[in-house]
Order: C-alpha cells, then sequence, then structure tokens
C-alpha cells in the first residue's frame, strides 16, 4: 500500500561505510529483491528501510512522506527475520496476537479473527496453541510470516527468509511467498536474498547490491538479457554466465566476450575448442566443463543427458545473437 | 582376567560410594546435631550422644513465648523479601541498558560494579553508617534493606547482563518491528525467557540476606527491629554465665527451615539457570 522512496541513502558503522548513497524507488505493491553477494549491504539497506537501524545520511520517504526518525511499527512495515525470531515462551496464536494487542484499539474479537484469517492463509491453524519449539523449520517460518500478515502491514520485508529450511522445503515455502503476494497485491514487499534463483523466480524487479551501491535495477528478464556490467552479467543466471578473453573477444571487438552455457551448441564445426575436465549430469539438462585456456572452465549446458569422456576435444559455438560484449572497464557494448 | 576386573569394577564403586558417604556426613552432620541438640531438654543438652534419646519440643515453645523472636523472624522475612525485589528490578532493568544499549563507557561501568562487591563488608562499613545516619534510616529494616540491595547488586547485574546478552538480538528486533517499548520488551519478552536466572540470582540474595550478620548488629540496636542472625547470637539465659544452647539450636533450625523449603521449590529451575547460557536455545 505503499511506495518507497530513497534519496541518496548512506549509512556507516563508525568509520565503515556500509551503504555509500542509494537512489532507489519501490513502487506500490511491487515484489523488489535485493540480491546480492555476502556483505554488499543488502541486509542492512532492507534494516534501514525498517526502521530497525539509522540512517546516517539521506532520506527515506513512504508515500512521499519523510520516515527517517520513524519506529518500525510507525512506519506500518512487518518483517520476517532468517532466524525466525518467533517469543519462544508464546503459543503460535500469542506470537501472531502480539502485535495486535500492543497496539490499542483493537477488540479481542477482532485480534482472533485477525489471527485466524492469516493462520488459514498459511494453512497453521492446527498449530496455534503449540509452542514454536514444537514446530519444524518450515511451520516455525510460515508462523513467523503469519505474525507479519495478522499486523496487516503497508510493507513487508523479507531478510534471508529461506536460508535455514532444506532445499524442498526452500522450494515449497518459497512457492507459497509467490502465491501470498498475489493474494496480498497491494502491499509492498522487499526480499533479501543471496539466492539468485529465489530472486528470479519472486521479483517483479531485481535489485542488484554491490559494495553498498546499486549495480542495476530491472525485471528478472531484463537482468538475464540485458545486463548493465560484468558483475550483473555473472551474478544473474545459473551456471554462471563464460566469459572469455584474448583473441576470442578481439574477435568479437570487445575486451570481454559474455556468452551463458544454454546458448553454446556443441558442433563438429564451432569455431571454439575446448577440453573436457568433467561432466555433469542433472538429468533434464547437463553441464559440460571445458578448459579453453580461460581462468575458469567454460560450461556448456546441454539438454537431457550426455557422456564426454574427460580428456576428448570438443568444439562449440556462441549463438550469434546471445553474445554480451563487454569494454575494458566491465560496461558493455551495445 | 575376568575375575580381576570384576573386583576391581566393584573396589571403585565402594571407593566412590564412601566418597559420598564421607561428603554427606561433613556437610549434614552440623544441621543434624543442632537438631538433635534443638529437640534435648535440661541436662541432657550436655551429654553428647549422636543418636535421639529425648524428644521434647520445649525449647521450641521458649524460642516462640520469650522474648521477640517471631517479631525477628517477621523482620528477616521481610528484609529478605524486599532486598531481593528490589535488587531483581533494578538488576533487570541495568542489565537491559547494559547488554543492549550502545553507549560509551558501557564496560567500564560494567568493570566499575563488579569493583563494588571486591571490598570487605568491614571496609565499607563505617562510611555505610554514615550515610545510613544521613538518610535517617538507622535502626530500620530500610537500613538493611540498602545496604544489602549494594552488595546483591553487583552479582544480580552481572549474570543477569551475561544471560540477557546471550538471548538472540532477532527477538528483541522483532518485538520493536511488533510495536513494543523497551519497558514492554523487558517484562513480556525477556523476563519470561529469563526465569531460570531470575530465580537463582533471586534466591542466592535471598541466602545472603537471610544469613547477614555484621550489618544487622551494626545497623539495629532495638530487639524489635533486628533480624534472626542477630537475635539468635543475643539470645541469653536465666543468667550472664547460662548460654542457652537449647533455645538457640531450636531457634537456627527454625531459620533455616525457609531456606531448605525455598531451594526445594525452586531446584529444579535453579539447575536450569547455572546451566542456562552455556548452552544454545
Amino acid at each position: 500500500m505503499a511506495s518507497i522512496e530513497l534519496r541518496n541513502i548512506k549509512k556507516s558503522f563508525g568509520a565503515v561505510n556500509v551503504i555509500k548513497g542509494v537512489d532507489l524507488e519501490v513502487k506500490k505493491g511491487e515484489f523488489m529483491v535485493f540480491v546480492g553477494p555476502s556483505g554488499c549491504g543488502k541486509s542492512t539497506l532492507l534494516r534501514l528501510i525498517s526502521g530497525l537501524e539509522d540512517i546516517t545520511s539521506g532520506e527515506m520517504l513512504f508515500d512521499g512522506k519523510v520516515v527517517n526518525s520513524l519506529t518500525p511499527s510507525k512506519r506500518g512495515i512487518a518483517m520476517v527475520f532468517q532466524s525466525y525470531a518467533l517469543y519462544p515462551h508464546m503459543t503460535v496464536y500469542e506470537n501472531m496476537a502480539f502485535g495486535l494487542k500492543l497496539d490499542k484499539g483493537h477488540s479481542k474479537d477482532e485480534i482472533r479473527r485477525r489471527v485466524e484469517r492469516a493462520a488459514d492463509m498459511l494453512q497453521i491453524r492446527q498449530y496455534l496453541d503449540r509452542l514454536p519449539k514444537q514446530l519444524s523449520g518450515g511451520q516455525r517460518q510460515r508462523v513467523a510470516i503469519g505474525r507479519a500478515i495478522t499486523r496487516d502491514p503497508k510493507v513487508f520485508l523479507f531478510d534471508e527468509p529461506l536460508s535455514n529450511l532444506d532445499a524442498a522445503l526452500r522450494v515449497a515455502t518459497r512457492i507459497e511467498i509467490a502465491k501470498l503476494h498475489e493474494e496480498m497485491n497491494d502491499v509492498t514487499m522487499i526480499y533479501v536474498t543471496h539466492d539468485q534463483v529465489e530472486a528470479m523466480t519472486l521479483a517483479d524487479r531485481i535489485c542488484v547490491l554491490r559494495d553498498g551501491l546499486v549495480e542495476q535495477v530491472g525485471t528478472p528478464m531484463e537482468l538475464y538479457e540485458r545486463p548493465d556490467s560484468i558483475f550483473v552479467a555473472g551474478f544473474i543466471g545459473s551456471p554462471k554466465m563464460n566469459f572469455l578473453t584474448k583473441d576470442k573477444a578481439a574477435a568479437h571487438n570487445c575486451a570481454t566476450l559474455g556468452i551463458r552455457g544454454e546458448h553454446l551448441t556443441v558442433s563438429p564445426d564451432g569455431i571454439w575448442e575446448g577440453t573436457v575436465i568433467h561432466t555433469e549430469n542433472l538429468g533434464a539438462d547437463s553441464y559440460v566443463y571445458l578448459d579453453m585456456g580461460e581462468e575458469e572452465p567454460v560450461v556448456v549446458r546441454l539438454d537431457g543427458a550426455s557422456s564426454y569422456q574427460s580428456g576428448s576435444t570438443v568444439r562449440v559455438s556462441p549463438q550469434a545473437e546471445n553474445i554480451h560484449r563487454f569494454d575494458e572497464a566491465g560496461k558493455p557494448i551495445r | 582376567m575376568g575375575a580381576t576386573f570384576d573386583l576391581w569394577k566393584t573396589t571403585k564403586t565402594v571407593l566412590f560410594y564412601a566418597l559420598v558417604v564421607v561428603i554427606v556426613v561433613v556437610s549434614v552432620f552440623p544441621f543434624y546435631y543442632a537438631i538433635l541438640t534443638s529437640l534435648k531438654s535440661g541436662t541432657d543438652l550436655f551429654r553428647v550422644t549422636y543418636w535421639p534419646t529425648s524428644f521434647s519440643l520445649d525449647n521450641f515453645r521458649q524460642v516462640f513465648t520469650q522474648g521477640e523472636f517471631p517479631r525477628n523472624l517477621l523482620n528477616s522475612v521481610f528484609v529478605a523479601s524486599v532486598t531481593v525485589i528490589l535488587a531483581l528490578f533494578l538488576a533487570i532493568t541495568a542489565s537491559f541498558a547494559l547488554s543492549r544499549v550502545r553507549f560509551r563507557g558501557r564496560s567500564l561501568l560494567l568493570m566499575t560494579i563488579l569493583a563494588v562487591s571486591m571490598f570487605p563488608q568491614i571496609a565499607v562499613l563505617a562510611g555505610l553508617f554514615e550515610v545510613i545516619r544521613f538518610l535517617g534510616i538507622y535502626n530500620t529494616p530500610w537500613a538493611l534493606i540498602f545496604a544489602y540491595t549494594i552488595f546483591t547488586l553487583p552479582f544480580t547485574v552481572w549474570v543477569l547482563t551475561t544471560f540477557m546478552r546471550d538471548l538472540p538480538i532477532e527477538i528483541e528486533e522483532a518485538a520493536i518491528v511488533d510495536g513494543a517499548t523497551p519497558w514492554v520488551i523487558i517484562t513480556k519478552v525477556f523476563m519470561p525467557l529469563m526465569w531460570p536466572a531470575l530465580v537463582t540470582t533471586g534466591l542466592l540474595a535471598f541466602i545472603a540476606a537471610w544469613n547477614e550478620f555484621l550489618f544487622a548488629l551494626t545497623f539495629t540496636v532495638s530487639n524489635q527491629t533486628r533480624t534472626v542472625p542477630v537475635a539468635i547470637a543475643l539470645l541469653s539465659g536465666g543468667s550472664q554465665y547460662e548460654i542457652p544452647w537449647g533455645i538457640i539450636m531450636a531457634a537456627s533450625v527454625i531459620v533455616t527451615v525457609p531456606l531448605v523449603a525455598l531451594v526445594l521449590i525452586f531446584q529444579r529451575k535453579i539447575v536450569s539457570g547455572l546451566t542456562a547460557g552455556g548452552v544454545k536455545g
């Protein structure tokens, strides 16, 4: 329900500058994902938006109003923490009702109705009388999400909510969060993760952060197809984009040539030659790692299983329309 | 081979239980002898026996009928309870600040608090006496509450600060996001999580206040304001040459019972309190 605007936001802890001037606009009802390597300041930026950290300089606006000095609850945010952060001595019901009870002016019936509605959305109604320690990790995280929903926030913040869950549960909860966003489409959501699959699947728009600065903001497909720098190109997409230098790049008039594994085709008359180092079969597709004299092996993604002998020679060609060219500064040449 | 092994194992078991018996006897014997003596009467007192020979409640009756002993007992309960409540309240608010609020000189302050507990009682006795006279609380229970709180706080603050530091910061942040003020965080979120630590430190503070002698002797003069340790020491018999051992022992037994009862009630909490903080969760 709120649009968020960050104007030249900076944050330093003592002499260390963590956020070095971020300008960003998050639209009403948008699902924005902050991604970046660890230490890039994405969690700090989320905490600045939540109000748990003070902003060193710059302005933070919610719906056009400056909220720099407002407490988290006055800003109308709700937050889901990586470690769930449930109150261990309260039942699930009390956990979810705590915020409403503190915020005077809600009748008991209303609190019960809102808690039960949130519990139904997340299918945790049968656990309302249990304590957090009697729940599994996935259930706890759903309670934490439920606690946030109950308060009917204008802005929903997620701080790596899935990192403590195992792989299967992570996928299931990810789908649940996506569904939640569809149901609560007027609530602005900001989600921090280092997992680019989560970023790609959940986001309306992704904000890639690096060293306390915004590297690029755009829809997942924009970032995938038209990265604004080598950094974004290498960060978004799995497996990582291959980067080729020296004469292979020079042949295309650039300092670095980027090509994704899925855009390489194996054929006897391929223009590049490489030695197979290793093959990974994932079932639906397979990754073949080639030594082409670059720093890192080149990954070719092929449909189905593949059986290349390590040490054998393979010829590949890039699909011309999917070549990314970068100059010495790492900027794209278009 | 098997036989020697068994013999060694039996010896070890026997030695172990022998040691346990020695420890139990050494620690329980004084109290046992006090109970034994309190049940004797007349010249029986001066005959050394290790098993009950006579059973008479005369001494207990006399403790409660002669002198101000019941009043002293109430004084002790009042002083020790108020000290515990006051010390826990001050300590829990102080430890919240010391463990969770970042401010300049925090560790210096923590060290100063610890330094307070290094002074022996006798070193501060004269100064404390002046303060108490100045405050006009001399010869009232408040003088003792004041002195005991000062001496209990360093320990209480340190234990609770360490304990609170171990509580996950996310829980506090979740409460802030939920709109909780620091006071609500302390009372609704932290205190329920800190019960074991509160019970342990509270009980230790209670025992210290209950048994204290030097301050109690110095800061009170009348029989009506004395606490039990002083009262017992000043119990006198029919003449100045007679020490009423039977009554003294009866009073000592009565005074010990509340402590034993408290420890038994809270013993499960104490055990978890002493180990909590070391283990995550």
